[in-house]
C-alpha cells in the first residue's frame, strides 16, 4: 500500500460511495476515526500527525473496499472554494 | 431599473418569440474574444444562481483554460428544489435570453456543443425552449453557430447537482459521482464542461449586451445586480425579480405577504430557517446572508405562517430530503432517514425520550460525509430548525404538545 513519504502533510479521505461500514479503519486508527450510529466513519479532517502515520497506513491498507485513502492536505483544503462551501447547495451554479 | 430578466411582455403571455426578443434587446454580437467576455463578467461580480453562488467568471475561465475548442456547455434548468419556481418561469417566458446566454458561454469558453438540461416536470419550460431552438434554427440570422440538444432531467432533487447532471448526460444516471474530477476538468464525454444555471446564463446575456457597469447600477452593498426569487407562503408562490440587497421586509411588501410570519426559510430545502425577527431586516445578498448564518441559495424566501407549526414544516422537508437521497452513501441513506423519522416522531407527539438529543447529535455529524452536498444541505436546514424552533422542539419532544396548535385552539 503506497502511503505518504516524509515531509508532505496528508489527511485522510473516504470514498463515501464505496464505503460500506466495515469499520476496520476505526479499529486501527481510533485517534482519528470515529464511527456513527450505523458504523460509517467520521474522519478527522486535520493532517495525520507523524506519530500516527504508521497506524494510518495500516488503516488505509485494511479497508476491504479501498474506500479509505490519503490525500495531500494542500489539495484537500483548496478543492472547494470558500464561496462554494457555504451556503452549500445542490444545483450546479 | 427592474425588471431586467423578466422585462418585456407579461409573463402570462407565455414564451417571448424570437422576433419580439430581438426587437426588444437587439441581437447578441458573436464573441470575438472569449477572454474579454470573461473579464466583463468578472467585473460585473456575477455569481451563480443555482445555489452555490460561485463566481461565474472563475468558472468560465476554468473551462476556457482547459478547452481545445471542444468543451461543452450544460445549461442547468433541472430546478429540483420544490420551493423554487424561478428557473422554470424564466425558461417558459424568456427562452431566447437563456439560449443567448448558453451561446455566449459556448463561444466564450470554446465549446462546440450546448446541452439544455431541463426538469422533465417543467413542461412549459421544456416546450418553450424546444420551440425557441426550432425558431432559431429556421432563422438565418439566428441560425445556431453551435448545436443544441434538449434533454429532460429526471424530476429528483439531486438531478441538478453538477456531477449528477454530467453523469446523466454521459450514462443516463442522474446521481452524483463525487468530487473529482470536477466537470470543468472532465465532464460530458470527458470534455471540459461548464455546468451553469439558466438564470445565470440569462444574466450573462444581458451583461454582454449592456456591460458590467450597467449590471452594477443596482444591487446590495456586497453583491450587485438583480436576482430572481421565489416567494412562498400561506397565499401560494410567486416569482419576482429584485435588486440584490432588497430586505426580507421589502420583499414581503412587494409580494403582498400578509401578517407577521412565524419564521422565514431562506434558500429552500437546502437553506436555513430564521426567526421572523432575525430575518425581517436582512438584505437578500449572498454575502450578508452568509454572515447572518443563512443562505441566498437559489433565491427561495418562504414565509411560515404564524398559525403553522415549524416542527411540522421541518419534518415534512426532512422527510422529503431523506427520500431524495441518491442512496449511494451510508451517512446520507441512514443518517438522513433517522433524522427524518425522529423529527416526524417529535412533530407527532410520539418522541422517544432521547429523540431530541439524538436528532441534535446526528444533525451535527452529517456535513462533508457524502459524495455530494445533499446531506450537508439537509443537516444544515435541520440544525437551523433546532435553533429557531428550540422551545417548540422541547415542548413537542418532552411535553408532547404543540404550542402553535394550542395557540390556534385558544384563538378559535
Amino acid at each position: 500500500m503506497s502511503g505518504p513519504t516524509t515531509g508532505e502533510p496528508v489527511a485522510l479521505a473516504v470514498d463515501r460511495i464505496r464505503c460500506d461500514a466495515h469499520g476496520m479503519c476505526a479499529e486501527l486508527l481510533p485517534e482519528m476515526i470515529d464511527l456513527d450510529d450505523w458504523g460509517y466513519p467520521i474522519v478527522a479532517t486535520a493532517a495525520v500527525p507523524d506519530v500516527l502515520l504508521a497506524d494510518a497506513r495500516r488503516a488505509v491498507a485494511a479497508c476491504p473496499l479501498l474506500a479509505l485513502r490519503f490525500r495531500p492536505l494542500a489539495r484537500a483544503t483548496m478543492r472547494v472554494p470558500a464561496a462554494a462551501r457555504v451556503p452549500a447547495a445542490i444545483p450546479g451554479g | 431599473m427592474l425588471p431586467r430578466l423578466l422585462a418585456g411582455p407579461p409573463l402570462a403571455a407565455g414564451p417571448e418569440s424570437l422576433k419580439d426578443h430581438r426587437r426588444r434587446l437587439g441581437p447578441l454580437a458573436p464573441v470575438a474574444d472569449g477572454r474579454a467576455v470573461i473579464d466583463v463578467l468578472a467585473s460585473s461580480g456575477l455569481l451563480g444562481r443555482g445555489g452555490a453562488g460561485f463566481p461565474v467568471a472563475r468558472k468560465w475561465a476554468a473551462v476556457a483554460d482547459r478547452s481545445a475548442g471542444d468543451a461543452v456547455v450544460l445549461a442547468n434548468g433541472a430546478e429540483g428544489e420544490p420551493l423554487s419556481a424561478k428557473d422554470r418561469t424564466l425558461m417558459a417566458t424568456r427562452p431566447h435570453l437563456v439560449l443567448d446566454g448558453a451561446e455566449l458561454a459556448a463561444e466564450a469558453v470554446g465549446a462546440d456543443r450546448i446541452v439544455l438540461y431541463v426538469g422533465s416536470e417543467h413542461v412549459a419550460a421544456g416546450t418553450a425552449l424546444h420551440s425557441a431552438v426550432a425558431e432559431r434554427a429556421a432563422d438565418r440570422r439566428a441560425a445556431h453557430r453551435i448545436p443544441v440538444t434538449l434533454l429532460a432531467a429526471p424530476p429528483t432533487y439531486v438531478a441538478g447537482e453538477e456531477s449528477a447532471a454530467v453523469h446523466f448526460v454521459n450514462a443516463g444516471d442522474a446521481r452524483p459521482t463525487g468530487t473529482t474530477p470536477r466537470p470543468f476538468e472532465r465532464g460530458v464525454d470527458a470534455r471540459p464542461t461548464l455546468v451553469q444555471n439558466v438564470e445565470t446564463l440569462a444574466h450573462a446575456a444581458l451583461i454582454a449586451r449592456n456591460g458590467d457597469s450597467w449590471y452594477r447600477e443596482i444591487g446590495g452593498r456586497s453583491t450587485r445586480g438583480s436576482a430572481l426569487v421565489t416567494v412562498g407562503g400561506a397565499a401560494g408562490r410567486g416569482v419576482t425579480e429584485i435588486a440584490i440587497g432588497t430586505t426580507v421586509a421589502e420583499l414581503a411588501d412587494l409580494a403582498a405577504v400578509r401578517g407577521v410570519p412565524g419564521a422565514v426559510l431562506l434558500g429552500g430545502y437546502f437553506g436555513r430557517w430564521l426567526s421572523a425577527d432575525e430575518a425581517i431586516d436582512l438584505p437578500l445578498d449572498p454575502v450578508a446572508l452568509r454572515e447572518a448564518g443563512s443562505a441566498f441559495g437559489c433565491g427561495v424566501v418562504s414565509f411560515l405562517d404564524r398559525s403553522a407549526c415549524g416542527i411540522d414544516a421541518t419534518a415534512r422537508i426532512i422527510d422529503y430530503m431523506a427520500g431524495q437521497s441518491a442512496a449511494q452513501c451510508g451517512p446520507c441513506v441512514f443518517g438522513l432517514r433517522a433524522i427524518a423519522d425522529a423529527t416526524a416522531r417529535i412533530a407527532g407527539g410520539t418522541a422517544a425520550s432521547d429523540d431530541l438529543e439524538r436528532l441534535t447529535r446526528w444533525s451535527g455529524q452529517l456535513a462533508g460525509r457524502g459524495a455530494c452536498r445533499h446531506p450537508d444541505g439537509a443537516a444544515g436546514l435541520m440544525q437551523s430548525a433546532l435553533r429557531v424552533f428550540a422551545d417548540d422542539f422541547v415542548a413537542h419532544a418532552r411535553r408532547r404538545r404543540c404550542p402553535v396548535a394550542q395557540g390556534r385552539g385558544r384563538a378559535a
